[in-house]
């Protein structure tokens, strides 16, 4: 009895991995394709699809434009995050829960709804389309994020090293550069690259407030209609690789968190 | 003492006032816009009910409704069976040490560009995609399967991200569990299925309802795996709000009908509050 449920839950784990993996490793697998269609059977490795990737303007620009988005959005959130959580955590101030909840309410509001609302508004006050419009927005579904986990992260052994600075004579800009960002740095990093996946993967905002220079998933979207395409495959299987960059750089930062 | 205590009414608010401003101008004010605009008709000014009532008189916009709830109600059930024996295998089956490597795998695709991932499942299940050719190629059938561009396609390409993602909240809520209660109701005589279901799937609810709401909330939200799995041929909300924008430029509309979305995902809320409540106490 013991042993058939050991081996039924066996052969579950495998079925869900087998499940969760299928589509990566087909994307990963058939973007090594030679021939022009992603399609069984496969014909042997080849590399030229990558070629073509990097020799299009078009998605070399497109990973260009997102990366600077994803580095500058999440830079702004960060510190807006950060000044804004040292602030909520370190002083009283009126209606400090209702402003907190504020801040964290465009995590329960979906991106298209945040989208609309932006492209609304900056056509009425005649924003031009583009990707600093599409930054902001970014900021905006970041923000809360790096907020809750930097605020979260705000102990009370960090009160007591910013109290001993202050009590040395140092100012308050001082106590905030020189004690409280490095003490504070794991988290702030862990929301900085956090920001950088989501702003990274981020298609509806960006594919409703851009125009002529857009990100990598909406210059992907793009080649989607062109049908099954070997190009999408290793464009996909490149950015792919990059998160789980980021992804490392994040689980990184949060193992060194923990002191032991 | 005397300069921080001038300051010190100064700097908090200079502190969280740069945050504030932008969640104001950049979300509240957009959302009272787009609030505004769903007030008034597409051509010509004036305040009006019409793009409200447009939704809840013409069939077809209602019927985007109900295929948002009904694919976001197949999803979270389909995801939430699937997940929780995996996360349970996970908590009970593998090895301590293991664990977090096991975790890592099992949410590694979540790193994948979601347009991306969803474009992965097209390969799997169109015409001559993997699936097809796998079924042709053993006889087990003469002509593929229409899989890509249907229902079934949207919900496999759902249940394929949040069991990812059910599986994570779960497993978090399984491995809070403290095992003297299943030792306690062992003790007391109960086997190894009536222990789970009187002790550890009560115990482990607010978690399934907790991924239950994100999951509802992303599920019906979300335009980019309808579009690419489920093709033009059963809208959802979302693709009917982008279709509004995209091809007739009718913001008003677009603006009522996201209004109306945001209602449904509030009704969930208040509905889960509950269980959301005990999770973040």
């Amino acid at each position: 009895m013991r042993a058939a449920v050991r081996i039924a839950a066996w052969l579950y784990a495998v079925a869900i991995y087998g499940f969760i993996f299928l589509p990566v490793v087909v994307l990963v697998l058939f973007s090594l394709q030679a021939t022009s269609f992603p399609i069984p059977p496969f014909t042997g490795p080849s590399l030229r699809w990558y070629q073509a990737v990097l020799s299009d303007t078009r998605l070399t620009s497109a990973l260009v434009n997102s990366l600077l988005v994803a580095v500058l959005s999440s830079l702004t959130s960060v510190t807006l995050g950060f000044l804004s959580a040292w602030g909520f955590a370190r002083f009283v101030l009126p209606g400090s829960a209702i402003l907190r909840g504020l801040i964290t309410l465009p995590l329960t509001v979906s991106y298209l709804i945040i989208g609309m609302g932006l492209l609304v508004l900056f056509n009425w006050a005649g924003v031009p389309k583009s990707l600093l419009a599409a930054g902001i927005g970014h900021v905006v579904i970041n923000l809360p994020l790096c907020f809750a986990i930097i605020y979260s992260q705000m102990g009370d052994h960090q009160i007591n090293i910013e109290r001993a600075a202050r009590d040395l004579g140092a100012a308050e800009w001082k106590v905030l550069l020189m004690i409280t960002v490095p003490v504070m740095a794991p988290a702030i990093f862990a929301g900085f690259f956090l920001s950088m996946t989501f702003s990274w993967d981020e298609f509806v905002i960006s594919f409703l407030l851009t125009r002529f220079e857009t990100t990598l998933p909406v210059e992907i979207w793009n080649l989607l209609r062109s049908g099954l395409n070997p190009k999408t495959n290793a464009v996909g299987s490149l950015v792919f690789a990059v998160s789980i960059v980021l992804v490392v750089f994040f689980e990184l930062t949060l193992l060194r968190r923990k002191p032991a | 003492m005397s300069i921080s205590g001038s300051n010190s009414r100064a700097l908090p608010w200079a502190l969280v006032t740069p945050a504030l401003a932008w969640t104001l101008a950049f979300f509240v004010l957009p959302f009272i816009a787009m609030g505004l605009s769903s007030l008034t008709a597409h051509e010509g000014g004036g305040l009006t009910l019409a793009n409200y009532s447009q939704f809840f008189t013409d069939p077809s916009y209602w019927r985007a409704m109900v295929n948002s709830l009904e694919v976001t109600a197949i999803v979270t059930v389909i995801s939430i069976l699937l997940a929780y024996p995996f996360a349970w295998i996970l908590a009970e089956q593998v090895p301590e040490r293991w664990q977090r490597l096991a975790l890592m795998l099992a949410v590694l695709p979540f790193w994948t560009s979601y347009v991306v991932r969803s474009y992965s499942w097209l390969l799997v299940l169109a015409q001559n995609g993997v699936i097809n050719r796998a079924l042709t190629g053993i006889g087990l059938i003469a002509e593929p399967l229409q899989l890509a561009n249907t229902r079934f396609a949207t919900v496999t390409g759902f249940v394929h991200f949040f069991v990812m993602l059910l599986t994570l909240t779960i497993f978090a809520n399984l491995k809070q569990l403290s095992p003297s209660y299943r030792k306690a109701a062992a003790d007391l005589g109960a086997g190894p299925v009536r222990t789970f279901l009187h002790v550890v799937l009560p115990l482990t609810l607010p978690g399934i309802m907790v991924g239950a709401f994100l999951t509802f909330v992303l599920c019906i939200g979300d335009y980019i795996t309808p579009q690419i799995l489920g093709g033009n041929n059963e809208l959802v909300m979302p693709q009917l709000v982008m279709m509004q924008i995209g091809r007739r430029g009718d913001f008003p509309l677009a603006s009522a009908l996201s209004i109306i979305l945001m209602a449904v995902v509030t009704v969930a809320y208040l509905a889960c509050a509950r269980w959301l409540k005990i999770e973040r106490a």
